[in-house]
């Protein structure tokens, strides 16, 4: 049988994966995608959660609204971020983290 | 959901997951993100999620990874050239990373909750219904400032993309 465990598990393993692409790789777009990967682990529990206490019978729905707004405003900052980045693109031609340090100490 | 398709699809998710922190073309990264994403909605689809798994098919898998798709093209990025790794930002991320899997893995081991089973559903699950009536109950402020959030997200967007900032 499955466990409440399990899903956190998967969770938390898809996180890590997110958080070591943020760290590690240095195109902006593909730190942006590692972003959204770590939001969607944290989706997962939520969902995992809101099924697992059930109410009345049902899945915890307040668990699956929270789940649903973030979808929204992740969708909203996925493109102001990538007008952003095509903004960035159009002043310096890069893309890439290491190429823009100006307000670097 | 049976243990073997949960696991086949957390697999299918970790592993396309991998991908796209590994891969160094850009548009391999954002597909292998779609295929992640799809695993993710089956994941929520087998938590009796169906509403949210179909959101996360539509709005993650279709319109956000559209739009990375388009955004990559349209600056025509190449696969990128290897660099220089500085060993202290390695290290440094490495040791980051595994802290916090073995600060997940020794929670969950002590977690209480964590060994319950999926409790039988015995209400009507009307997915879209239920939400839908929550979205507009109880979250009904919520959702009126999240669409204020998209509208002001929509004219910020064509303000950063006109040529000239005035």
């Amino acid at each position: 049988m499955l466990t409440l465990n399990d899903y956190l598990l998967v969770s938390g393993l898809l996180f890590a994966l997110g958080f070591a692409g943020v760290l590690f790789r240095r195109n902006l777009i593909v730190i942006f995608m590692a972003l959204e990967m770590m939001l969607n682990a944290a989706n997962l529990a939520l969902v995992a959660f809101a099924r697992f206490n059930t109410l009345d019978g049902l899945p915890n729905y307040n668990g699956q609204m929270l789940v649903f707004f973030i979808i929204t405003v992740a969708a909203a900052e996925v493109a102001v971020g990538l007008a952003i980045i095509v903004a960035l693109y159009r002043a310096r031609q890069t893309v890439h983290v290491e190429d823009v340090s100006t307000l670097k100490f | 959901m049976s243990p073997i398709l949960f696991w086949l699809f957390s697999a299918l998710m970790l592993g396309f997951g991998a991908n796209v922190i590994l891969n160094r073309n850009p548009i391999a990264s954002a597909l292998s993100l779609v295929v992640s994403f799809l695993g993710l909605a089956a994941l929520f689809v087998g938590l009796d999620a169906y509403f949210i798994g179909v959101i996360q098919v539509l709005v993650y898998a279709g319109a956000v990874m559209v739009l990375f798709l388009f955004i990559i093209m349209l600056l025509d990025l190449k696969k990128e050239k290897r660099r220089n790794l500085r060993p202290f930002a390695v290290i440094g991320g490495g040791a980051v990373v595994a802290a916090f899997v073995t600060q997940l893995l020794i929670v969950l081991s002590r977690f209480p909750g964590g060994t319950k089973t999926l409790p039988a559903l015995t209400g009507s699950l009307d997915d879209t219904r239920n939400i839908g009536s929550t979205l507009f109950s109880n979250y009904n402020l919520p959702f009126q400032a999240v669409g204020v959030l998209v509208l002001v997200a929509t004219i910020g967007v064509v303000v950063l993309s006109k040529r000239e900032l005035k």
